[in-house]
C-alpha cells in the first residue's frame, strides 16, 4: 500500500502544531523540551518526505545533521535543567523571569 | 635700483628681529641707536631710489622678490612698485619716523619696555613701507593690516592702564571693519579683472561695468575711512591718544592715518571711473573735516584737539582726493606730515616738562620755560592755521583752489572749517603758552625744564621743514614741483589748477583772510579765560554724542542680543535639545522595557507570530 506524500505532511504539521501548542502553555522545562523534539522531529518527518517524493537523497542527510544537532542540544539543555532544579527545586520557567527589563 | 629699494623695507625688519632676538642684551642706549639707526638708514636708502627714479624715464620700476601666492589663476607675487607715488611717501614716512624714532629715545627714557617699544615701532614702520611699496592690493593688505596690529600694540602701550586697553580695542574694531572694505574691494577686482596688481588693474580697468566700479569706489572709501579716521569710523583716533605721545605722532603724521588716503590715490585709475564714488568721497572728506574742527574746538585735553585736527586735516585730503586733486592731497599729506608730527612732538614736550599733565587749563605761560619748544610749536601753529608762507598754507591752499573748481558748497565747507582750525589751534596755542601759569601744582612748585637735546632735535628739523615746505609745491611753478613729479602715476589727471592767476590770488587771500578771522577771534576770546561753557559746548566736547550714538543703535542692542542668548537661547534652546534628547531616550527605553517581560513562553509566542507572519507573507507572494 501506498501511502499518499500528503498524508506524512498533515502528519508532520500535527505534530508540529502540538509542539508548538505544548512548548507555548506548558511551564515545565522538561515538557517544553521534548515539545521542541516533537517540532524537530516533524521538521525531520517532512524532508524525509520530500526526499523521497523528489527522490533526492539531500533531505535524509540533513534529517542525520538535524539528529546530532538535536542530540547535542538535549544534552546541554538538560544539563542546565539539572542545575537548575537542584537551585529551585522547580523547574517551571516562570520562575526564571530574571531577566525581566 | 632693485637692491636699494628692497633695503628701504628691509632696513625696520632688521631692526625689529634684531631687537625682537637680541635685544635682551642690549642696553637701553643701544636700542635706542639701532632702533633709529635702521629707519635712518631705510631714509637714506629712500633718497638713493629717489635719485635713481629722477633718471629712469619709465619712472616705473616693478622689483620681483619673490613668487608668493600662485593658487588656479591666482597669482600674487612678492613684488614692489617704485614709483614716483610710493618714493614720494617712503621719503616723507622713512625721514618723520627717523626724527619720531629719536624723539622716543628721550621720551621714553627709562620706561621699563623701552626695548619692545622699539620693536613695535620698527614693526610699524616696516608695515608701513610694506603698505606703501607693495605692487598689489594683497601686499598691500599685509601691510594694511601691520599697520593696524602694530597701532594696537602701541596704543595699549599702558595696557596696564584700563582707558589704554580698551582703547587700542577700540582703535583695532574701528580699523576691522574698514578691512572688510578692503577685502570686498579686492574680491570684486580679481572677480572681473582676475588680477590684483595695480598696473595690471588700471590696464583693464576699463572694462570695469560703472555699477561694479562705483562699488569698488565705495568699498575703498570704507577702507580708509577706518584707516584714515573719516566719518563714520573716526572715533578711535581720538581714543588713540592713550598711547605714548611719540606713538601719536607716528599715527598721526608718518604711518597709519596717511594709509587711507594712500590706498585711494593708488587706486586713482579706478576711482575716475565712478562720478558718483568720487562724489562721495569728497563729501565724506568735506563733512569730516568740518565735523572734527568743530570737535577739536571744545576739547580740552591738549593732544584731543591735535587728534581731530588731524582728523579735519585728513578730511581735507580726502576732499582732495574726491575732486581729483591727488598731487594736492599728497602736498597736503607730506606737509601736514610735517607740521603734525612737529606739533605732536612739541605737545609731548609740554606734557614731558609737566611731569605728564595734558589738560590745557593746568598749562599756561610755558613761553619762558621752554626755549626751544614754544618757537617750533609757533611754526606749527601758524602752519596749520594757513599763514604764509608756511607749508600749511600753499598744501591747503591748493586742495582748496581745486575743490572751487569743481563744487563750490565743499570749497565753502572748507574754507569755513580753515576758520576753525586756525581758531582751535590758537586756542591751544594761547592756553598751554601764553597767559597765567597754572601748573604749580603739577610740577610740585619747580619751574618746568626743556626737553633733552634728543627730543628738541627733531622739533627744530621738523620746524625748518615745515617754513620750507611749501616750495615742494609752488602754485606758478609747473614742472619741478612735487605735482608735476607725481603726475605720471596719475597719467591723464592734470597736475595743478586750471584756475587762473587772477581767481588764485584771490582763492589765497580768501585763505589767509579766513586763517586770520579764526586766528583774531581765538585770541579775543581765549586771551584771559581758560575754559567758557558758551564757546565750549558739552556736545562739541563729547563728539557729537558720536560715540552715544554707536553704544545705543549697535553696542547696546547686540549686549542685549548676548543677554538674551545667555538668558533664554543657551538654557533653553541648546540645553533644551541635549536634556530633551536624552530625556527622550528614557521615555522610550521606558516603554520598550515592557516588552522584555523575562517569561519564556512571550519570547517562543513572539518567535511563532513572527513565523506566522513570514509563512502568510510568503504564500501570500507565491499565491
Amino acid at each position: 500500500m501506498n501511502v499518499p506524500a500528503a498524508w506524512y505532511l498533515i502528519l508532520a504539521a500535527v505534530l508540529f502544531g502540538i509542539g508548538a501548542f505544548g512548548l507555548l502553555t506548558r511551564r515545565s522545562a522538561l515538557i517544553m523540551f521534548m515539545c521542541i523534539e516533537l517540532m524537530l522531529n516533524a521538521v525531520n518527518l517532512t524532508f524525509v518526505t520530500f526526499s523521497r517524493t523528489l527522490n533526492d537523497i539531500s533531505g535524509q542527510a540533513i534529517v542525520f545533521f538535524v539528529m546530532v544537532v538535536a542530540a547535542a542540544e538535549v544534552t546541554v539543555g538538560l544539563g542546565i535543567v539539572v542545575a537548575i532544579f537542584r537551585r529551585r527545586s522547580s523547574t517551571s520557567v516562570d520562575e526564571l523571569s530574571e531577566m525581566k527589563g | 635700483m632693485a637692491t636699494v629699494a628692497t633695503l628701504i623695507l628691509l632696513m625696520p625688519l632688521l631692526g625689529f628681529l634684531t631687537l625682537l632676538l637680541l635685544g635682551h642684551y642690549l642696553s637701553e642706549k643701544q636700542v635706542g641707536v639701532i632702533g633709529t639707526g635702521v629707519v635712518a638708514a631705510s631714509f637714506i636708502f629712500a633718497i638713493i631710489s629717489f635719485v635713481l627714479l629722477l633718471h629712469d624715464s619709465s619712472r616705473e620700476v616693478t622689483v620681483n622678490l619673490f613668487a608668493w601666492i600662485s593658487v588656479g589663476t591666482l597669482h600674487v607675487p612678492a613684488a614692489l612698485l617704485v614709483d614716483p607715488l610710493s618714493i614720494t611717501m617712503c621719503l616723507f614716512v622713512t625721514g618723520i619716523s627717523a626724527l619720531i624714532h629719536l624723539y622716543s629715545t628721550g621720551y621714553m627714557h627709562g620706561e621699563k619696555d623701552f626695548r619692545k617699544f622699539f620693536i613695535y615701532l620698527n614693526l610699524f614702520v616696516f608695515s608701513m613701507l610694506l603698505l606703501v611699496l607693495a605692487n598689489n592690493l594683497v601686499l598691500t593688505f599685509v601691510g594694511w593690516e601691520g599697520v593696524g596690529l602694530c597701532s594696537y600694540w602701541l596704543v595699549s602701550y599702558y595696557f596696564d592702564r584700563d582707558s589704554a586697553a580698551s582703547a587700542g580695542k577700540k582703535a583695532f574694531i574701528y580699523n576691522r571693519v574698514g578691512d572688510v572694505g578692503m577685502l570686498v574691494a579686492m574680491f570684486l577686482l580679481f572677480s572681473r579683472l582676475h588680477t590684483l596688481t595695480y598696473l595690471t588693474i588700471f590696464e583693464r580697468a576699463g572694462t570695469l561695468t560703472p555699477v561694479i566700479a562705483t562699488l569698488v569706489v565705495l568699498t575703498l572709501l570704507l577702507a580708509a575711512t577706518g584707516k584714515s579716521a573719516q566719518i563714520p569710523l573716526f572715533n578711535w583716533l581720538p581714543d588713540a591718544m592713550e598711547g605714548p605721545t611719540p606713538v601719536s605722532a607716528l599715527i598721526h603724521a608718518a604711518t597709519m592715518v596717511t594709509a587711507g588716503v594712500y590706498l585711494l590715490v593708488r587706486m586713482s585709475p579706478v576711482l575716475a571711473l565712478s562720478h558718483s564714488g568720487r562724489m562721495t568721497i569728497a563729501v565724506i572728506g568735506g563733512v569730516t573735516a568740518f565735523v572734527a574742527a568743530t570737535i577739536a574746538t571744545s576739547q580740552k585735553d591738549i593732544k584731543k584737539v591735535l587728534a581731530f585736527s588731524t582728523i579735519s586735516q585728513i578730511g581735507y585730503m580726502v576732499l582732495a582726493v574726491g575732486v581729483g586733486a591727488y598731487g594736492a592731497a599728497i602736498f597736503l599729506m607730506i606737509s601736514h606730515a610735517f607740521f603734525k608730527a612737529l606739533l605732536f612732538l612739541g605737545s609731548g614736550s609740554v606734557i614731558h616738562s609737566l611731569n605728564g599733565e595734558q589738560d590745557m587749563r593746568k598749562m599756561g605761560g610755558l613761553q619762558k620755560y621752554l626755549p626751544l619748544t614754544f618757537p617750533t610749536f609757533l611754526v606749527g601753529w601758524l602752519a596749520i592755521s594757513g599763514i604764509p608762507p608756511f607749508a600749511g598754507f600753499w598744501s591747503k591752499g591748493d586742495v582748496l583752489t581745486n575743490v572751487f573748481e569743481h563744487n563750490k558748497a565743499l570749497w565753502a565747507l572748507g574754507v569755513l572749517t580753515a576758520i576753525l582750525t586756525a581758531y582751535y589751534m590758537t586756542r591751544l596755542f594761547i592756553l598751554t603758552f601764553r597767559g597765567t601759569e597754572r601748573f604749580r601744582e603739577d610740577t610740585a612748585g619747580h619751574d618746568p625744564h626743556e626737553s633733552p637735546w634728543v627730543m628738541t632735535t627733531p622739533l627744530v628739523v621738523l620746524a625748518a621743514l615745515t617754513v620750507v615746505g611749501g616750495i615742494l609745491d609752488l602754485p606758478w611753478v609747473h614742472h619741478d614741483s612735487l605735482a608735476g613729479f607725481l603726475a605720471p602715476t596719475f597719467g591723464y589727471v592734470a597736475a595743478g589748477g586750471h584756475a587762473d592767476t587772477l581767481a588764485q590770488y584771490g582763492l589765497a587771500l580768501v585763505d589767509v583772510a579766513a586763517a586770520v578771522f579764526g586766528l583774531l577771534a581765538a585770541y579775543s576770546i581765549w586771551r584771559n579765560i581758560t575754559e567758557s561753557s558758551r564757546y565750549e559746548s558739552s556736545f562739541l566736547e563729547h563728539v557729537w554724542h558720536w560715540d552715544d550714538f554707536y553704544d545705543a543703535t549697535i553696542g547696546r542692542p547686540l549686549t542685549e542680543a548676548a543677554q538674551f542668548s545667555d538668558d533664554v537661547i543657551e538654557p533653553q534652546v541648546i540645553d533644551g535639545a541635549v536634556t530633551g534628547l536624552a530625556v527622550s531616550v528614557r521615555r522610550s527605553a521606558e516603554g520598550l522595557r515592557k516588552v522584555q517581560s523575562g517569561f519564556v513562553r512571550h519570547y517562543a509566542l513572539a518567535t511563532v507570530l513572527g513565523l506566522a507572519v513570514v509563512i502568510v507573507y510568503l504564500v501570500a507572494r507565491v499565491g
